[in-house]
Order: structure tokens, then C-alpha cells, then sequence
């Protein structure tokens, strides 16, 4: 199958190595791996703090990027939901809506892709540690994927999950969020970064980079010896 | 300003709500326990997903065919032997009540809890006339002995006070002499409360459901105060949003039934009354007059707006409940009486941006809130909404964030625009960095690394990687 992948910003410019442990898991698993060079961002910082004219612009683009592709996998259920919102915020173009709604149905985030769509339950992955998975707000409440992590991550040889206490809470990135209100946002990742040492796991693993960055961020500026790993990492894990 | 809690900044505020620990501690203890009820309480029920929709559905029909239903109801209240009102604004619905006490010559009023009455300052009004207002809801009676200390919670008002606080309030105003026991203070308000219903010459309750084909009001309490306030005074007057309404006695079960399992995780609170009017020939108790206040008061200047879901809610918290950001500031940081996403919502629609302008950006959009409401308004996306007219329409946002976001607009349309942005980056950042993280970042990039490391830019991307290995290259 060929899957035309969306990087996504941060993965692009931040966390290569997540993008590169995507693209060797899906050619594991059978795919063809397009990347569309013009892709940019989803439009998600515009979109979520008003500026609906300046998103849109993004949105268009991008339903231009991928208009060719079969699907479309993205490591970020946050971005994967974005793609999913762009036929509302082009309702009043029904040409564009029509493109956008095309787009939207072939967008899966990269679990979801291999667990809805391959059937990959386990990606053979080893990873002989104790870990702890944080369910993005996103992920979990605007794309409804809730399965998917825990399906793929349970197979994963050697690897102990050990439950996150209040799971469900954000962890306070929230795009802008994170910096127009850091006091709240710091209150938030506190209190998450808490839950994850109660869990007493080496490994906090996610399935979105925002997330990882605002609660590694937070472990690291607090000398918190807890691994971050995205569950693309995870998922393409073998043993050494 | 009715709806508006004191003249402090917002970040003053949140300041004040994140170093009270023992409120923040409440709140912790609270939310957590709202949650493991409210989850059972949809097991409990079953098919949850399709209750939702179906409430969706009532209020949805109800608000497209207000106006209908709200004549219907007050033709049957009338019917019934009440009196209707229809106020405009706040100030109509107090003179409204102002007269009906002065023609009482009523000294003592006694209320059951009530957000609208809250909202339209009521309490306020009918004191300047010189009425004594006793509020029943013990949650309100402590706030209201305690200098009126607003309410920090729809459904809990005093959520954010503990019970030595309580005990305190209670020696200093009414010379109690006992222990911080909850049940002995409670026992104590009761006893003192007792009296002034027996006093009363006039109840005010809320509404929370009035039911349009029978011209009844239903109130859903756990103390049983609404049910005092509405039998023991000779006057009943009852104070409602005019979008509080269901058309039958039917959509009142599923709506009720919702409420309460969302609010407090139970399938039915204590009590839940229904009331038609005022006493006929025969009956035992109940006022011999009924008045009926459905209070306007800017709500339909959202009717036919992309805001009109906002006027789905039926006030059970729900969403409040569940917020991470309520969690940590506690509901008197957002500086008015409706606290949390929805008061984030619906604080500006009925009283302007000017005052509130700060609350739609105090939601990270994690939508936990949507996700909880039992009338699915979805209320992440209109945080965004208002956001959206405050950057377009009103354009009341930052110059630099505005210039930032045409920025933005115009990258992110032309890829290589987009791919300069993120090549240079990492060599603007560089100076920042050390050992790949960021310390100390510039401008917007500070409010991030104040509270943690930014990581620096790797210097090959995954697109020049992936190129590369196309070619043959590294892998």
C-alpha cells in the first residue's frame, strides 16, 4: 500500500529520529512511503487561536499536497485531527469542502493506520523496560482513537505498561496555550509530571510530539531521569 | 457588572487560585470524585453515547422553536392562576420583584439556590429595598454569611471553602460553639435556617426545567430547601433563563434524569418537585400567589448565532468538573459567576469581551469538557469561536501576534517560504542552545522556557534525511 506521509512541523524540524523510525515501521509492514515535499504545517497554531483566514490558508495548501495520495498517515493524532476539521472551516467554499472532505477520510494517525487499517496488532516490536503511555487530548477526544496504543503497545516484547494515574487530564500544552498562559500550563504539566514518577516507569511514551515536548521539556528543566519516547520509537523498537 | 467577580486582573487572579493550595487540593479531591460517580452513573444507565444525542436533540428543537413554547408556557402558567414576566434585562426582572415585595410588604425572603438570580444581581436589588434575602442552599447560606463571598462552582458554590473555614464563619456570624464536623455544622444551618422559612414572606427559587405544555417548573435539589421556599411563604416567585424550558413532561424526564447523573453522578437528586401554580381550593400547603420570572438578559442575541448550542446547558457542571484548567485556578479566577469552559463561553456572550476578553483563551482545548457535556455543546470549539472574533472581527489581539499569524498564513502556503522558516531556525536558535536544548528562548518563546527546555533544532531535518535516502544517500 502506498502512504504518503505527513511529518508533521515538529517531528520535521525537532524530532527527525521520529519520522525515520515511522518510515522503516510502515516499510515493515508492506508500505510505500510518499513525501510530499511541499507539505508545511496543518494550519492548527492559526486555526486554534482565531485566526480562521490565515488557517485556511494552510488547509487549502495542504489539500493540494496531498489530493494525489491514497492515504495519508501522520505520527500526531493532534495534526491527523486538524486535516479532519478543515471541511468545517471550509464550509462556505463548496468546492474547497468537497476537496477537504477527500482528504479528511483517507487522514489516519500512524496507530490508527496500523491498527484499523493493516490490522497490526503486534508490529514485532522489543523493548525490554517499564513505560507508562500518555493518552493525547486530541488523539483520544477529537479523532475518538483510544484503542489503537494500547493494542500495539501490549505486544510489544518485554515492555511492562504500567497505568498513568488521572490519565484523562491534558498535560497543558495546548499549541499557544503553553505560552500565553505558562502559569496555568506549568500548574498542568506539574501535576502530570507527578502522575508519571508515581508510576515509578522508566519510559513515558506518547503518541504526539507537542505533548512530549511540553512534559520532557518540563522533566528535563526538572532533572527528572524518566525517558521520553515517541510510540513510533516504540513501535519500531528491536532488540539490540 | 453583575455577572463580574471584583475588579482584579485575570492573571491576578490565577495568581491568587494557583497558591491557594487547600482550594486546589478541594478541587483535586472533588473532580476526582465527580468522576468516578459521573462514569458509573453512565454505566449505570446505559446506551450513554445515544442519551447524549437525544438531549442534544430536545434542546436543540426547544431553542429552534422558542418562541413558541415560551408563549405556550406562559398561557398555561397563567391558566394555572400565576403570573407571568418577561424581563428584557436584569434590571427589569429586580423592579419586577422589587414591586411584588413592596406589595407584600415583605420584610423576609427566603431563596433556593439559583445561578440566574446570581446572575441579574438580584440579592443586591431587593437589600437596597430594604428586604432581609436569606439563602437556603447551605452552600449559598455559608457564601452569603461570609461577607457574600461569590460562588466558585454552579452546582457547588462553596466548593473552594473548607470546614474549619466553615466553622469559623459560623462562631464569628452566628455564635456556634460546636466542632468542624460536617454533619453538626450542617445540623446547626438547618436549625437556623428552620426559623427564617417559618419567617418568610416571600420564597425565590431558580428553574431549573419550566415545562411548557402544563405551565409547571420542576426544581432539583438534594436538601429539600426549593420545596420549603415554595410551600411555607405565601408568595412563590420562581426566576428562570428564558431558554430553561422543555416542551413536555416527557423530554423533563430525560433532561432530568441527564442532570443529575452529570451533575453529581446520582440517578435522582433528593428531591425533585414539580410545581403548577399556586395553591387551588383544597390543597393543604403551597403560596397563594405564583409568579413566574423568565429573564431575557442578552440571551437572545445568541439565538441564530454560531453560539446558540451555548444555550443548551442545563447548568450540571459537567464540564467544569472535568476541566484541567478549573482543576488548578479554582472558579474565582475566572471573575465571574459562571466559571469554566462554559462560564469561558458563555461569560462574554451575556456581558461583553471587554470584561472577560482573557477567558477564552484559559482552556488549553483539550475538549474534556465537550467530551462531558450531557447536551453535547461543544464547547472547545466555541472557546475557538470566540477567539476567532476576537482576532477578526473585534480584532482586539496583540499587533505582533496578528503580523505573527499573517505570517504564518503566508508559510504555511508556500512551501519555500515554509522550508527557509525551518532551515534557519536552527541557526537563529543556535545562540540559545546548549548540549540540543534551550534554556532561555527569545520573544513569545520565553513563556515556554520559563517553565521548561526547549529543545534545539536538530541540523538535518527528516525531510532532508528522507531525501537523501531517496537518493540513495545516509539512512
Amino acid at each position: 500500500m502506498k502512504v504518503s506521509l505527513f511529518i508533521t512541523c515538529l517531528a520535521d524540524v525537532f524530532y527527525p529520529g521520529v519520522g525515520k523510525d515511522v518510515v522503516e515501521l510502515l516499510e515493515r509492514h508492506g508500505c510505500e512511503i510518499d513525501f510530499p515535499e511541499k507539505q508545511t504545517c496543518c494550519g492548527q497554531p492559526a486555526y486554534n487561536s482565531g485566526y480562521h483566514r490565515d488557517a485556511k490558508k494552510a488547509a487549502k495548501h495542504m489539500i493540494q499536497t496531498f489530493e494525489h495520495a491514497e492515504a495519508v498517515v501522520t505520527p500526531s493524532g493532534s495534526c491527523a485531527a486538524m486535516f479532519k476539521e478543515y471541511p468545517e472551516l471550509l464550509h462556505d467554499e463548496e468546492e474547497w469542502k468537497r476537496r477537504a472532505e477527500a482528504l479528511s477520510e483517507k487522514t489516519y494517525e500512524l496507530t490508527e493506520f496500523l491498527y484499523r487499517v493493516l490490522h497490526i496488532t503486534d508490529t514485532g516490536a522489543e523493548l525490554p523496560a517499564s513505560a507508562t503511555y500518555h493518552t493525547s487530548c486530541h488523539m483520544t477526544r477529537l479523532l475518538g482513537e483510544k484503542e489503537a496504543p494500547y493494542q500495539l503497545l501490549s505486544n510489544v516484547k518485554g515492555l511492562t505498561l504500567k497505568e498513568l494515574p488521572n490519565k484523562q487530564n491534558c498535560c497543558g500544552f495546548g499549541g499557544t496555550f503553553a505560552v500565553k498562559m505558562s502559569s496555568i500550563s506549568e500548574q498542568m504539566v506539574d501535576e502530570k509530571v507527578d502522575s508519571i514518577e508515581e508510576t515509578e516507569a522508566d519510559i513515558l511514551i506518547g503518541a504526539d510530539c507537542g505533548c512530549l515536548m511540553n512534559i520532557g521539556g518540563r522533566m528535563q528543566r526538572k532533572d527528572k531521569p524518566v525517558h521520553v519516547m515517541h510510540i513510533a520509537q516504540v513501535l519500531n523498537s528491536r532488540e539490540k | 457588572m453583575p455577572m463580574k467577580i471584583g475588579e482584579r486582573s485575570f492573571d491576578d487572579r490565577v495568581q491568587k487560585g494557583i497558591s491557594n493550595d487547600y482550594m486546589r487540593q478541594t478541587v483535586r479531591q472533588a473532580q476526582g470524585r465527580l468522576h468516578t460517580k459521573k462514569a458509573q452513573a453512565e454505566e449505570d444507565l446505559g446506551q450513554w453515547e445515544k442519551w447524549r444525542t437525544l438531549s442534544d436533540e430536545i434542546r436543540s428543537h426547544t431553542l429552534e422553536n422558542l418562541d413558541y413554547y415560551l408563549e405556550q408556557l406562559s398561557e398555561n402558567v397563567v391558566k394555572n392562576g400565576g403570573h407571568v414576566f418577561f424581563a428584557e434585562t436584569a434590571e427589569e426582572a429586580n423592579q419586577y420583584v422589587k414591586e411584588i415585595a413592596a406589595k407584600k410588604q415583605a420584610k423576609k425572603i427566603i431563596k433556593s439556590k439559583s445561578m440566574v438570580t446570581e446572575e441579574i444581581s438580584m440579592n443586591e436589588a431587593l437589600e437596597k429595598a430594604g428586604c432581609e434575602v436569606i439563602e437556603s442552599d447551605l452552600g449559598e447560606y455559608i457564601l452569603q454569611m461570609d461577607d457574600h463571598d461569590p460562588p466558585s462552582h454552579i452546582v457547588a458554590p462553596a466548593l473552594h471553602k473548607n470546614k474549619e473555614q466553615i466553622r469559623e464563619t459560623f462562631e464569628e456570624r452566628k455564635g456556634y460553639d460546636k466542632t468542624a464536623k460536617p454533619e453538626e455544622l450542617t445540623q446547626f444551618a438547618r436549625e437556623q435556617l428552620r426559623q427564617e422559612f417559618l419567617e418568610a414572606d416571600i420564597g425565590i427559587t431558580g428553574c431549573n426545567f419550566a415545562v411548557a405544555e402544563s405551565g409547571s417548573i420542576s426544581l432539583v435539589t438534594n436538601e429539600g430547601n426549593a420545596r420549603l421556599a415554595t410551600t411555607i411563604p405565601k408568595t412563590h416567585i420562581s426566576v428562570m433563563g428564558m431558554e430553561r424550558l422543555v416542551p413536555t413532561w416527557e423530554e423533563l424526564d430525560v433532561l432530568v434524569s441527564m442532570l443529575c447523573r452529570s451533575a453529581v453522578g446520582q440517578k435522582l437528586t433528593s428531591y425533585v418537585t414539580g410545581l403548577s401554580g399556586p395553591k387551588e381550593d383544597g390543597d393543604l400547603d403551597g403560596p397563594e400567589e405564583f409568579h413566574l420570572v423568565i429573564v431575557d438578559n442578552g440571551r437572545s442575541n445568541i439565538l441564530g448565532t454560531a453560539f446558540q448550542s451555548a444555550l443548551h446547558c442545563i447548568r450540571c457542571a459537567a464540564c467544569i468538573n472535568v476541566c484541567p484548567v478549573y482543576r488548578h485556578v479554582g472558579g474565582h479566577s475566572y471573575g465571574s459567576i459562571y466559571p469554566g469552559p462554559i462560564g469561558a463561553v458563555l461569560s462574554p456572550l451575556l456581558e461583553g469581551y471587554e470584561d472577560h476578553k482573557d477567558l477564552p483563551y484559559a482552556s488549553s482545548l483539550c475538549a474534556a469538557c465537550t467530551d462531558a457535556c450531557p447536551v453535547k455543546i461543544p464547547l472547545h470549539e466555541l472557546l475557538i469561536e470566540h477567539r476567532k472574533v476576537i482576532a477578526e472581527k473585534e480584532r482586539k489581539t496583540p499587533l505582533g501576534e496578528t503580523y505573527a499569524m499573517k505570517g504564518f498564513g503566508l508559510a504555511a502556503s508556500s512551501p519555500g517560504l515554509f522550508q527557509m522558516a525551518a532551515k534557519t531556525a536552527p541557526y537563529m536558535l543556535s545562540p540559545f542552545a546548549k548540549d540540543g536544548t534551550i534554556e532561555k528562548g527569545p520573544g513569545p518563546l520565553r513563556g515556554w522556557t520559563d517553565v521548561r527546555d526547549f529543545p534545539a533544532p536538530e541540523k538535518e531535518r527528516f525531510r532532508d534525511w528522507f531525501k537523501n535516502r531517496q537518493k540513495g544517500g545516509s539512512s
